[in-house]
């Protein structure tokens, strides 16, 4: 994945404005973080190829630490944490946040195809 | 001496970093192993790093490490095709019948599996959980004998010492090699047992030196 270029990743997602797209939306501090540290816990959530249409989308933020917004008809997606984007070769946008380690924390991928399951 | 062994754990890099040595002991005395993995390790967190892999293209590459590691560990690959993270929500009786399949096909002398809630990971307690309910319904003759992996906090305390512990340092480089193979895994894991130590080599060396089991009672 690449550093976000806020210019890039805004046009993406105005591309997939009012129409119905997937969302794979995810966040974790991992599987073992109680197991190395008996003072946290684990906790993380993920959805995956939910179905969502959004009227308005906004990227905000710096390069420490971005945050994207969609306004659905009903509603809202948030993610925050984004320092990195993709768009694949099935023209999905892949955003996503790593810690210093190189993995996951936080993200909000968007297609117009569902995503493999 | 075993006829055959059949591994059972839920993600590429398990067998890994939990039986890499015990594989290499029972492949050098020429016994058969066959491992039955359950995923793809698709949920992972690591993603290399530096990171190479996003959340879309990981299971091909895990799935590509995978059978890399197999190649190292000269071992018979089955991937079951269940999802990471989601195992402990599938019907325990459907992954223990499809776990009879293999193991009524291939007859085991000994599985190696996780211990059912010490093994720390939902998908390794659920697994686990399901190997031992499949092996239940065996008849008592065909039974294998089953190792179970437990590393919970409580292990020690609640289980007490392992009764089956093999020395791997004889083994180190397979091990290291199978470890080495899960790239996009290797630091990230390693880096959680000891973070101060950068050389992956020396943490398997001085941290991974055996590998033990518990031998499972079956309640007749
Ligand atoms: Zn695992």
């Amino acid at each position: 994945m690449k550093t976000i270029v806020t210019e890039i990743v805004q046009e993406k997602l105005e591309q997939f404005l009012n129409q119905d797209v997937y969302i794979h939306i995810e966040t974790t501090n991992g599987a073992y973080a109680s197991h190395h540290n008996a003072k946290a816990y684990n906790a993380g959530v993920f959805m995956r190829n939910a179905t969502i249409r959004y009227e308005q989308a906004k990227i905000t933020g710096d390069e420490s630490s971005y945050r994207i917004g969609l306004k659905t008809t009903n509603g809202w997606v948030y993610a925050e944490g984004i320092r990195q984007y993709e768009i694949d070769n099935q023209d999905r946008l892949l955003l996503a946040g790593h810690d210093q380690e190189g993995r996951l924390m936080v993200a909000l991928q968007i297609s117009a195809t569902p995503f493999s399951n | 001496m075993e006829s055959h062994v059949v591994v059972i754990y839920p993600h590429p890099d398990d067998e890994a970093f939990g039986a890499a040595g015990t594989i290499t002991h029972f492949r050098e005395q020429g016994v058969p192993v066959t491992y039955l993995c359950g995923t793809l390790g698709e949920m992972g967190r690591n993603m290399g790093n530096p990171t190479f892999a996003n959340r879309e293209t990981l299971p091909s590459i895990r799935k590509q490490e995978l059978i890399q590691a197999c190649e190292v560990l000269d071992v018979d690959l089955r991937m079951l095709g269940y999802r990471d993270k989601t195992l402990e929500f599938e019907s325990r009786e459907k992954i223990a019948e499809h776990l009879l399949t293999y193991l009524q096909d291939l007859q085991p002398s000994l599985v190696i599996t996780h211990y059912p809630a010490y093994a720390v990971h939902p998908d390794h307690n659920a697994f686990g959980a399901a190997a031992i309910d499949a092996i239940n319904r065996m008849e008592h003759e065909k039974r294998p004998k089953v190792w179970a992996q437990a590393f919970s906090r409580t292990h020690l305390e609640d289980l007490g010492e392992p009764d089956v512990s093999i020395d791997v340092t004889p083994y180190f480089e397979t091990k290291f090699k199978t470890i080495s193979a899960h790239r996009s895994q290797a630091a990230g894991v390693l880096g959680s047992i000891d973070p101060d130590t950068g050389d992956l080599a020396d943490i398997i060396k001085e941290k991974l030196t055996t590998e033990q089991f518990y031998t499972w009672n079956f309640i007749e």
